[in-house]
């Protein structure tokens, strides 16, 4: 049944299905990815699609591009229960599931205006990984998993 | 205390509170005995926001121990109005000094420069996040007073600016305290201090007004409800009259129970209250010299270790 609905959107030959993205989190996920359009990949978007798993999800598929691993830590944040199919020549060579890492530096920034890694400091924002959550490891806000995507640092 | 700085009170364990407080108790008890402990030691005090108790308590309870102190002066006319990063500021502070103090408006800062520094960091205030060492002076005053085993304290006023309340209350999870926070609602505690009570186990009850739990405090925290915290002059007006509070207001209280204040207060805290026996807030202002002392003691002899 996955597979018939995946095909609402349509098959890449080479690049990266982000699946069991949590329903409503598509255009953030492409925001995490830097995508809005303007560069010319190749990106087919379903959204509330049927999912035996989590009832509703989103999916991307990206052509011509595999993920990094900061991309795939902050989708983890996002989307939890994601996986990453690796395509080349229309057959998933590689399916992982995201796993949630510990730390994220680099790519939230603050919310808090008042935190330091939001002043003129030679520091990297870094943040500690919570079950629904991130927080500040310097002035120790906590940004919940709703929040993440309005404070991605990763474009 | 095992770690090399003091930067959030969320890393204070009940035996790094009780190592400090105790040495304190030993200090309050014979000063003369540590009058030459760190002669010849320097603390860099580098405060970018203005402060008059906390500075000038690092300032003697550095000199009682026999040492000295190093000053940056106003951030005005530091290398600071030159444009000069915090994390340089402290890197240059540290080789003039045994230790740093640090005062600061942005929260954070104290995680930061400790990054940057080798000697032992002190956070002495970052914007509305934390104050350790306040909390400290906190403790050692309510354990002399009230004991900090089987405490009802409350704790009024600007809960979600007040840094010396977020460290208090995270401090007292260490010990068997039930904490009552009364606040409007619009400065109750933040998300994350919240959290960590949360996550601690820690016994905590939110309220808008003070009556509804006056009589059961052994020690009530007062804190001073910052105008300049609100966008708008009437809605600071409709809360800070509740949250004054004078004799009158004290006759529901317990005899024994001891009011605080971090200090400076403006009309939070009534002068009638002054002369009585519940006004602790000059005695813990006072303690606030032991108590670095000992934690100065013992943040310079680990780190001569």
């Amino acid at each position: 049944m996955t597979d018939d609905h995946q095909l609402r959107v349509s098959k890449i030959q080479n690049g990266t299905v982000i699946d069991h993205v949590a329903a409503g989190q598509a255009l953030n996920v492409l925001a995490i990815l830097g995508i809005d359009g303007t560069s010319g990949e190749a990106v087919s978007v379903g959204m509330n699609v049927p999912s035996d798993r989590l009832g509703r999800k989103d999916i991307v598929k990206v052509e011509g591009r595999e993920l990094s691993q900061s991309e795939v830590d902050v989708i983890s944040l996002i989307a939890p229960a994601a996986s990453i199919n690796i395509v080349r020549d229309y057959d998933v060579i590689e399916k992982n599931r995201v796993v949630r890492p510990d730390v994220v530096t680099g790519i939230i920034s603050c919310p808090n205006r008042n935190c330091i890694t939001n002043a003129d400091e030679p520091i990297t924002s870094r943040f500690t990984v919570l079950s629904d959550g991130v927080r500040c490891d310097y002035c120790e806000s906590i940004v919940r998993e709703d929040e993440v995507a309005a404070n991605l640092d990763v474009n | 205390m095992r770690q090399d700085h003091l930067i959030s009170a969320a890393h204070l364990s009940r035996e790094d509170i009780e190592a400090v407080l105790d040495r304190a108790a030993e200090i309050d008890d014979d000063t003369a005995a540590f009058r030459q402990r760190h002669a010849g030691k320097v603390l860099g005090l580098c405060f970018f926001e203005p402060s008059t108790r906390t500075r000038m308590s690092f300032d003697t309870a550095m000199k009682r121990l026999g040492g000295q102190t190093v000053d940056m002066g106003p951030v005005e006319s530091s290398s600071v109005k030159k444009g000069e990063t915090l994390a340089d500021t402290v890197r240059v502070v540290e080789g003039y000094a045994d230790a740093l103090v640090l005062r600061h408006p942005s929260e954070g800062a104290a995680t930061m420069a400790a990054e940057f520094v080798d000697v032992p960091l002190v956070n002495a205030g970052d914007g509305a996040g934390q104050h350790p060492s306040q909390t400290l002076l906190d403790l050692y005053t309510i354990r002399e007073n009230a004991g900090l085993d089987d405490l009802t304290i409350g704790i009024m006023g600007d809960l979600k600016y007040g840094r010396t309340v977020h460290s208090l209350a995270e401090a007292l999870t260490n010990f068997d305290a039930s904490q009552h926070f009364i606040s409007p609602e619009s400065l109750r505690l933040p998300r994350n201090v919240r959290y960590d009570l949360h996550a601690s186990g820690a016994q905590v009850k939110e309220h808008t007004e003070l009556d509804e739990v006056l009589p059961e405090l052994d020690v009530l925290y007062v804190t001073r409800i910052q105008r300049e915290r609100f966008p708008d002059e009437n809605e600071y007006r409709k809360v800070a009259g509740q949250y004054q509070i004078d004799a009158e207001t004290l006759k529901a209280a317990s005899d024994d129970l001891t009011v605080m204040h971090p200090l400076p207060r403006v009309d939070e805290i009534s002068p009638d209250i002054d002369d009585t026996d519940h006004a602790t807030y000059f005695e813990q202002a006072h303690n606030g010299i032991p108590v670095r002392m000992a934690l100065l003691d013992i943040l310079l002899s680990q780190a001569d270790d």
